[in-house]
């Protein structure tokens, strides 16, 4: 039975991309954003996962508002980029693993959980971001494993609710753990932490909610399904509800975890960046 | 009696809670900015901006706010941030940018006011 190795978060700005595409690293803007991933290479490098499960929202490029899936698990041999409108730089394919998809779609739909399924999806920089933070070179790094891509709503309101996310994670994690294959995975939650871009309030970044959140997240995350929805937008920002993929991942994690390290800094672009990378209990 | 069951509207100031009605009203707006995902139509666009927002039936508000460059307007007709997105890089504008635009400061004075939240 495949193995669910740890969850890592990290936001999933579209800038980040073009910092990395330049070499920015070192930069006195940047530095201290990317010095918190050293110590994630270093834990993917020791555990080499063979399937990344990638958690994150759609903005506007595999999804429209003609339909707009709550939940969306991609089923595709590979998954493709695009410029998302601002001449972004199209990559490589990143390779799927279908079969994996299916069997967590199989999984979770007779857990109760209605999926969209997805044998195309264009992916956009909440997907892609974090592959290259955490992949240097995606999808040309040796140690790639397979995705599986999953988009939850955070466009367009009604959104799920924190324990819907929460929830969906521990059925996921249940899917994984009954994959029939010796197999290492890895799930990433991406988006956030708060941040807001559009309106009179645009530019609103709440650092006390935030460590708040991350404080909980680790080893009370059932505390953080009592933020009602309308409380998420007003404490996190209109985008902060991002915070869900969080949320989705963290329940696919169990009950025990370790913290491995954890980085946040204000701001990267309009937002307070977050990473965080929790192991299970082996 | 009016049971408010749902997780709804509660006032945040300066906010706009993009729901089913918003979506509603932005439809045409939103649509075109999302076909700015591909080269082609952002050519159209900036090569004939009335024509193109006449094609995809977009409301005269809504024509308004975007040859004026008002952000604020064309959330309030339903625009979606995602997507409006899109139209802003056909201007080159950064997120920066268009927050100072929202807010009445110069995109320096609005990376001021993030760094000035840590
Ligand atoms: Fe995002």
């Amino acid at each position: 039975m495949a193995q669910i190795l740890g969850g890592i978060t990290t936001s999933h700005i579209p800038a980040v991309g073009n910092a990395i595409d330049k070499g920015l690293q070192d930069d006195p803007y940047w530095k201290p954003f990317f010095d918190g991933y050293p110590k994630v290479h270093a834990w993917i490098k020791e555990h080499k996962p063979d399937y990344v499960v990638n958690i994150y929202n759609d903005h506007g490029l595999g999804f429209f508002l003609d339909r707009m899936p709550t939940f969306a698990i991609g089923a595709a041999h590979e998954y493709r980029n695009e410029d998302e409108g601002w001449g972004l730089p199209e990559l490589p394919p990143f390779p799927g693993a279908p079969e994996l998809s299916w069997h967590i779609i199989e999984s979770m739909v007779e857990d109760e959980f209605d999926i969209t399924s997805c044998q195309e999806l264009a992916v956009d920089h909440g997907f892609v971001v974090p592959m290259q933070l955490f992949w240097p070179g995606a999808p040309n790094n040796p140690d790639m494993p397979r995705a599986v891509p999953i988009s939850a709503n955070t466009v367009q309101h009604p959104i799920p609710t924190l324990k819907r996310a929460l929830d969906f994670g521990k059925a996921l994690g249940k899917a994984l753990r009954s994959f029939p294959e010796e197999a290492k995975v890895v799930i990433l939650g991406t988006g956030g932490l708060s941040h807001q871009l559009d309106g009179a309030r645009a530019g609103f970044i709440n650092k006390e909610f935030d460590q708040y959140c991350l404080k909980n997240i680790v080893s009370n995350p059932e505390e953080l399904t009592k933020i009602s929805r309308m409380e998420l937008v007003e404490k996190a920002g209109a985008q902060g509800t991002e915070f869900l993929m969080w949320m989705m991942m963290r329940g696919a994690l169990g009950d025990e975890v370790t913290e491995i390290t954890r980085n946040y800094h204000i701001p990267i672009s309009n937002t307070a960046a977050g990473t965080l990378l929790l192991e299970c209990a082996a | 009696m009016v049971q408010h069951s749902h997780d709804y509207h509660i006032d945040i100031p300066g906010t706009t809670v993009f729901d089913g009605r918003m979506a509603m009203k932005g439809y045409p707006l939103n649509k075109m900015c999302y076909d700015f995902n591909r080269a082609e139509n952002r050519e159209g666009f900036r090569a004939d901006p009335e024509g193109w927002m006449e094609a995809y039936g977009l409301r005269e508000e809504q024509r308004q706010a975007i040859r004026d460059n008002d952000i604020l307007g064309m959330i309030e007709e339903g625009g979606n941030i995602y997507y409006l997105a899109k139209l802003a890089g056909i201007f080159k504008l950064s997120v920066q940018d268009v927050g100072g635009m929202q807010t009445g400061r110069t995109r320096e004075e609005f990376q001021a006011f993030l760094a000035s939240q840590a």
